[in-house]
């Protein structure tokens, strides 16, 4: 419950941002560089300026929002090839299994920052975060599609399935009748764990300057911020993003143990 | 009684100041002439990838080199002057294409064989063989044919290449002198250091050589150290926190943010030389070829869009924002830091929006609610790629994104990883503006013929090309072979003047600014004069000295 509640605040501070911080994550306070907390920028400002209270609450809402929809994605995926994979068994299982497994074999930074550097220069910041979350979501099915495929196998052999097709429900009904709902508990789970590993795979991407553009705000780029910082005592207003980034992930952890424990 | 013991104290009192000045002029003398041993420590950021002084060409190798190897004449980092050092004098023909050197004689390698001019010799022979390419040697190969060395005794040899080289004696402070007797080869060296140990991956360590033939004024041979330890660490964190704990005693290289932490706590270690030879710079793609629109390829190869571009970049914010103060606006392809080569009469462009419109409306383009188009009606947008790595260059970036903004420009800043940044801008030409940096060692501008000759891979706004595509590239194409020709020191300052103005008019590279030269060097260390010139802290290496806590303690 707990952790249910600080992720809606979380989500819901990030969504007031324009409210709250009306100066915007781009603006460049160039007289204020590097400031620490004042009544006009309640965190500080960033190397150049910007409004770090601001850039905070955007670059939440950006890996917020935008890393439930790369799951969305993966979990879609993996639902496709592994829960049809399951299903259908034999060789097409083999396939799709040998075919996931090289996909989990495949360095996955090396294969994001090849993606990323293949993607075309000119878009704006925002097609370039989106494409960055959809990258993440469509190279990021491969481990969720194993556990389905192993689900749905299991499921395909069960007692009511033998009977379904006994009563001569087949194909495509006996799956979104019969198997599909009873995929669902895995989905969610799977669902649940993607997010915090997107969110965390673009800040490794940030970190290595090669996340979501500039000017816009991720918390991969907030916490790009903290290289260099060797005492926590010097400007401890910087770990905000970081802390932030714990919290939530935590949260998140809370409520897939939940998850799965409904499950 | 009284009088005896009177005595005793008067004698005691004496002895007692006699030591008491004994022991003050000894220190006197120590602090005054150097003192001798103690460890010095300090880190190197990648692994070394040769000890053979001729085949060098990475930063580690470099200073390895600096610090074991001995050369015929040295650069004094410190006043920019070529100094004599295993040479006592030379000279150079009026055609520039010999160069006679008159060598110091009793001068012994490491190993205890003696130096002669067989040794130049075999060095040169060695540099210019073709099978050995090395940029070292190919600093010296101005033209097709061989280079010869001629033993004219065994203090003085004749060396003559097949054509003129400009600034030809300045070219041997990168020549390391090998053995061509011991058997111990590049391991036999001339320099202040020699390699004792070597641990891949973690240390390196150079012991005193205990035949170096330089000495201080007081007679006492150099250098003081007895050695020196580097240890690679490519993380600069770890690389500051161990300066921090005392573990390390100098930092070649640091950035404005390491520096101004350490000057706030730490009084007398952080060093700003001031300006030094590297800058940062933007240009556009002006390759034909290139898989960019048409129009955008017009703006590019307009020389207005360029300078109203250039005039639209606050240089000086770049400079205090992005370095905190310590770089200055660039002026172009020399910085101030270059005494002798600067061209004085330029100054570094004023920020000037309200000029930058005006040219950039004389191209035909106009403002229409906030947004720049061009006369065919189309947004002006394009993208600056830069590599990842390079966190001041990110915010740079943005930071020219918001100035040009200011003019209806939209600027889309996309940050690459090295190889891809490099793959784009130099093989395929699949990007629109670009943003790097030009770390420069060399003060002579022949260091730069790969980037000013149209026909050269470097020549990074439009390489290679056939013919000059403009009348201003054959113009530096002709300048720039004028002055590696030309023997006489003037006419070649006259003719690469001429170069920088043009590249100012032209604006082909868009400088941005001249990072000082930071630098952390201890307390402990005594003797330290960072410059701007590479290596920065050691230049000096053989007459630092340690403080007797430290080296007690080492």
């Amino acid at each position: 419950m707990f952790a249910c509640i600080v992720v809606l605040a979380v989500c819901a501070l990030s969504l007031s941002a324009n409210w709250l911080a009306p100066s915007g994550y781009a603006k460049q306070f160039r007289d204020a560089p590097s400031s620490p907390p004042s009544r006009q920028h309640w965190l500080g400002t960033d190397d150049i300026g910007r409004d770090r209270f601001a850039r905070v609450l955007y670059g939440t809402r950006i890996s917020l929002l935008l890393a439930p929809a790369a799951a969305l994605v993966s979990t879609a995926l993996a639902a496709l090839v592994g829960g049809l994979a399951g299903y259908l068994g034999g060789i097409w299982l083999r396939i799709a299994r040998g075919f996931t497994d090289l996909f989990l074999s495949l360095p996955w930074l090396f294969l994001l920052i090849t993606v990323r550097a293949l993607m075309p220069l000119n878009v704006s910041p925002l097609v370039s975060v989106l494409i960055t979350f959809l990258i993440l979501g469509l190279l990021g099915w491969a481990a969720s599609a194993r556990v389905l495929s192993t689900s749905a196998d299991a499921l395909r052999n069960s007692d009511f399935v033998l009977q379904a097709r006994a009563s001569g429900l087949h194909g495509s009904r006996l799956f979104l009748i019969h198997v599909l709902p009873n995929l669902k508990p895995v989905l969610y789970a799977q669902f649940w764990i993607s997010i915090p590993v997107f969110i965390l795979s673009e800040a490794n991407l940030g970190i290595l300057g090669l996340g979501v553009a500039e000017p816009l705000p991720s918390w991969g780029s907030l916490l790009r911020e903290l290289e260099g910082m060797i005492s926590f005592r010097e400007e401890p207003w910087r770990l905000v993003p970081l802390v932030l980034l714990i919290v939530v992930m935590t949260s998140f952890q809370l409520l897939l143990s939940n998850e799965e424990l409904t499950a | 009684m009284t009088g005896r013991r009177n005595f005793q104290r008067t004698v005691q009192q004496l002895l007692l100041s006699s030591l008491i000045v004994s022991f003050a002029l000894l220190s006197f003398a120590a602090s005054a002439f150097g003192q001798n041993g103690g460890e010095l420590r300090f880190c190197l950021r990648s692994e070394p990838k040769t000890f053979d002084p001729l085949l060098v060409d990475d930063d580690s190798s470099l200073s390895i080199r600096y610090l074991t190897g001995g050369v015929l004449a040295r650069v004094n980092r410190h006043t920019q002057e070529l100094e004599p050092e295993l040479a006592e004098s030379w000279k150079i023909s009026k055609d520039g294409k010999q160069i006679t050197f008159k060598l110091r004689q009793g001068v012994k390698f490491s190993d205890g064989t003696p130096f002669s001019a067989e040794d130049v010799a075999f060095t040169m022979q060695r540099l210019m063989d073709p099978a050995l390419h090395t940029s070292t040697g190919d600093a010296f190969r101005s033209a097709n044919g061989t280079v010869s060395s001629k033993v004219l005794a065994p203090d003085q040899i004749l060396i003559t290449f097949p054509a003129s080289i400009a600034g030809l004696d300045r070219l041997f402070d990168q020549v390391a002198i090998m053995s061509s007797h011991s058997p111990k080869k590049e391991a036999a060296v001339l320099g202040p250091f020699m390699v004792a140990e070597y641990k891949a991956g973690s240390t390196l360590l150079l012991r005193r050589n205990p035949f170096y033939w330089k000495k201080d004024p007081a007679g006492r041979q150099l250098p003081y150290l007895d050695s020196i330890r580097l240890d690679i660490q490519a993380n600069r964190d770890v690389e500051m926190l161990r300066f921090k704990r005392g573990e390390l005693d100098l930092i070649n290289v640091i950035d404005s943010d390491y520096y101004d932490k350490l000057a706030a706590t730490s009084a007398g270690v952080a060093h700003d030389a001031g300006a030094s030879l590297d800058s940062d710079f933007m240009w556009f793609n002006q390759v034909a070829t290139a898989p960019i629109p048409e129009y955008k390829r017009a703006w590019f190869r307009s020389t207005n869009f360029r300078l109203a571009i250039s005039e639209a970049i606050n240089r000086d914010d770049l400079s205090r924002i992005v370095f905190n103060g310590h770089a200055q606006p660039a002026v172009g392809p020399v910085s101030p830091a270059n005494k002798f080569w600067f061209n004085g009469k330029l100054k570094a462009e004023p920020y000037r929006p309200d000029a930058a419109l005006q040219k950039l409306q004389a191209d035909g383009f106009h403002l229409q609610n906030g947004a720049l188009f061009d006369k065919g009606g189309n947004a002006v947008e394009f993208s600056i790629v830069t590599n990842a790595s390079s966190k001041p260059r990110e915010r740079m970036a943005v930071m020219v994104q918001e100035d040009l903004s200011k003019l209806g420009i939209k600027v889309n800043v996309v940050t690459l990883d090295f190889p891809s940044l490099i793959e784009r801008i130099s093989e395929k030409f699949n990007y629109e503006a670009a943003m790097l940096g030009f770390r420069n060692v060399d003060l002579d501008p022949n260091g730069q013929m790969n980037i000013w000759l149209s026909s050269a891979k470097q020549h990074a706004w439009n390489p290679q090309q056939k013919t000059p595509e403009t009348a201003w590239e054959a113009e530096i194409d002709r300048l720039m072979r004028a002055q590696a020709s030309a023997a006489d020191p003037k006419k070649r300052k006259e003719s690469f003047d001429r170069i920088q103005e043009i590249v100012a008019e032209q604006a082909p590279f868009i400088y941005l600014v001249n990072v000082n030269a930071l630098s952390a060097v201890s307390t402990s260390v005594a003797g330290a004069n960072p410059g701007i010139l590479s290596p920065q802290t050691f230049w000096n290496a053989e007459r630092l000295t340690l403080n007797p806590n430290t080296r007690a303690s080492r």
